[in-house]
């Protein structure tokens, strides 16, 4: 063997394959990434909502792209241009259908993929950084989610920007200014509309495929966790190959492509049967052209955002109000240096984090419901109620993840062969 | 390591070159941040936007007692509200149950910092843009229209906001400040311009 061992592919090898090789290292990354990656043996079925991010990523990208051929931005344009798209296009009703339901299916996973996190503490030593990473992703994709929720110009398009943009209003001393800057112009306009598509399909989605690729970078550096939480590169054979790990492909790439199966039957019954899910998908009130003299009777984000809209609504100041939606947010940042345990998973972890982690679920998804409902007597009691179990599962985490008793984890996965 | 290579026999000077790489470094940043500038700026309302920011004129003549007319200047709405006597009495007895009663806190001119918020009692000139996160406050004019104390004012329909006929916010309300009150004045008895004053346009 030559100069590049690791390749197994040697200088003289002959043929088309030989000659790229010499020139690109693709056997070398097959092996160093896929044939030769080892993940932990004992995945369960929440390890499947990571490729299907990466999966919905692709879809919106290429739904995207197509999109713009026929979107014409512009306050007197989008509206109509949409839903030329919707009638008179070829197909463009599902090519618009496939990149809403997409945005909602991204969360859907991004959320699951995060609750695994949360349930396996994969966030711990030594993937911090990792776990920042996708912190990172998550914060640029709610970017990408409301800027690209703007563009059809709806009347829902356009409250919510008010919404969402005078929240920046909100901070002392720069607020006003900033606000004027972010809209380019003394309301949300024209100018407003132009930018965020530009952010919508160049700026966010560039810097959101970066941070996806640092993720992943960052992912094979450490390796991957499990539903165990036990370093499998800590046990490894003669072969030095780790004794609980298995080669990620041909392993997990079969186990993904089943997973990618089954999301396209629940997908594809939303786009063909629900595109809307009765409003949670796409409101009714963006069946509307955009009329800044109207503000819908209700205004409520799309589902994804409801958790933090419930907490924004529940305090009854605007400045705090904002700033208590935006460390629900940036909570998650803090996890890795939040959790004490000595171990990762929850399976080895004692009562009190199992409570913890339930109600703070249930605290999740009741706010979800509660910020799609009015602002009005028992819902806003019912939010601050779930937003202080929401908190409060952040703040206690220093103490109820050390004080509590935990079992012993094993030294080896727990895995029964099939 | 390298450094040693390169000039075997002769020292480098190392807080030399450790200095050079740091000023390089720093005179780069501030070029980046010059170059930045534009690129910022460009976001800013444009020559378009800010003409048509122009101050704007409304004629009141017609606007009869308790009817609100809604112009536009710089894309708000603006209320303009023709109060009855009764209306203004409506303004008084309630200051304990307001954030802000004097206004101290809130966003208007000079000539509209006062019990009635406005240049004259009759005629009310607002914002329309809930002082919350931007939405339109809805007209609850008449007494004990949302509550039997409710003595008539604004109710914004997302997230609860109320504010009383001077657009001063009640407590209990999202909104911390009063709805803000845009520069205006009156060139004829019957015409309000919004948007400039005696101190010229805002």
């Amino acid at each position: 063997m030559a100069a590049n061992p690791s390749s197994g592919v040697s200088e003289t090898r002959p043929g088309f394959w030989g000659w790229l090789n010499r020139r690109l290292p693709v056997d070398t990354f097959i092996k160093s990434q896929l044939t030769g990656y080892y993940a932990p043996k004992n995945f369960n079925i929440w390890y499947y909502f990571g490729s299907l991010a990466l999966l919905v990523l692709v879809l919106q990208l290429v739904t995207g792209i197509f999109l713009t051929m026929f979107y014409k931005v512009g306050e007197s344009t989008s509206f109509d241009s949409v839903e030329y798209i919707m009638r008179e296009v070829d197909y463009g009703w599902l090519l618009r259908y496939l990149h809403t339901t997409g945005a909602s299916a991204f969360f859907i996973v991004v959320y699951l993929h995060m609750f695994r996190a949360f349930l396996y503490g994969s966030y711990r030593k030594p993937r911090e950084l990792l776990w920042l990473f996708g912190m990172a992703v998550y914060l640029a994709l709610m970017a990408e989610a409301f800027m690209g929720y703007v563009l059809p110009w709806g009347n829902m398009s356009f409250w919510g920007a008010q919404v969402i943009v005078n929240l920046f209003g909100t901070i002392p001393g720069i607020g006003p200014g900033l606000v004027e800057w972010i809209r380019g112009d003394y309301g949300i306009a024209d100018a407003t509309l132009n930018r965020f598509f530009a952010l919508h399909v160049a700026a966010v989605p560039l810097g959101l495929l970066l941070l996806v690729v640092l993720h992943l970078v960052s992912l094979h550096e450490t390796g991957s966790n499990n539903p165990d939480g036990i370093e499998i590169k800590d046990r490894k054979g003669a072969d030095g190959k780790p004794l609980d790990g298995i080669p990620f492909h041909p392993y997990y790439t079969v186990k993904d492509v089943f997973g990618v199966a089954v999301f396209f039957v629940l997908f594809a019954i939303v786009v063909f049967f629900v595109p809307t899910l009765g409003g949670l998908f796409l409101e009714s009130p963006n069946f509307e052209p955009a009329n800044p003299m109207s503000t819908p009777e209700h205004i409520a984000p799309v589902w994804y955002f409801t958790p933090f809209y419930a907490i924004l609504r529940a305090v009854p100041d605007q400045r705090l109000g904002a700033l208590l939606m935006l460390l629900a947010v940036m909570a998650f940042v803090f996890v890795p240096w939040l959790d004490g345990s000595p171990v990762k998973s929850i399976r080895y972890k004692g009562w009190m984090s199992r409570a913890a982690l339930t109600l703070f679920a249930i605290a999740f998804v009741a706010l979800g419901y509660l910020g799609l409902q009015p602002a009005e007597g028992l819902y806003v009691m019912l939010a601050r109620i779930f937003a202080v179990i929401y908190f409060a599962f952040f703040i206690l985490m220093p103490f109820y993840t050390r004080l509590e008793r935990c079992k012993p984890v094993p030294e080896r996965v727990v895995y029964h062969a099939h | 390591m390298a450094d040693q290579a390169v000039v075997a026999g002769d020292s480098v000077d190392l807080s030399r070159r450790k200095f050079l790489t740091r000023a390089a470094i720093a005179t780069g940043a501030v070029g980046a941040a010059f170059a930045a500038v534009p690129f910022i700026e460009s976001w800013a309302p444009s020559e378009r936007a800010r003409a048509q920011g122009a101050p704007a004129e409304l004629d009141i003549s017609k606007l009869e007692g308790g009817q609100m007319a809604i112009t536009i200047w710089r894309k708000q709405p603006i209320y303009v509200v023709r109060r009855t006597p009764d209306m203004v009495a409506r303004i008084a007895g309630h200051d304990a149950e307001l954030k802000d009663p004097t206004s101290k806190y809130s966003d208007q001119p000079a000539y509209a910092k006062n019990t009635d918020r406005s240049r004259s009692p009759e005629v009310l000139v607002l914002v329309g843009i809930c002082t919350h996160l931007g939405c339109l406050p809805k007209q609850r004019f008449s007494a004990g229209e949302l509550y039997p104390s409710w003595p008539g004012g604004f109710f914004c329909p997302c997230h609860g906001s109320r504010f009383d006929l001077a657009g001063r916010v009640f407590d209990g309300s999202p909104a911390s400040i009063n709805l803000r009150v845009p520069p205006y004045y009156y060139p004829k008895p019957t015409t309000l311009v919004i948007g400039a004053d005696e101190k010229g346009v805002a």
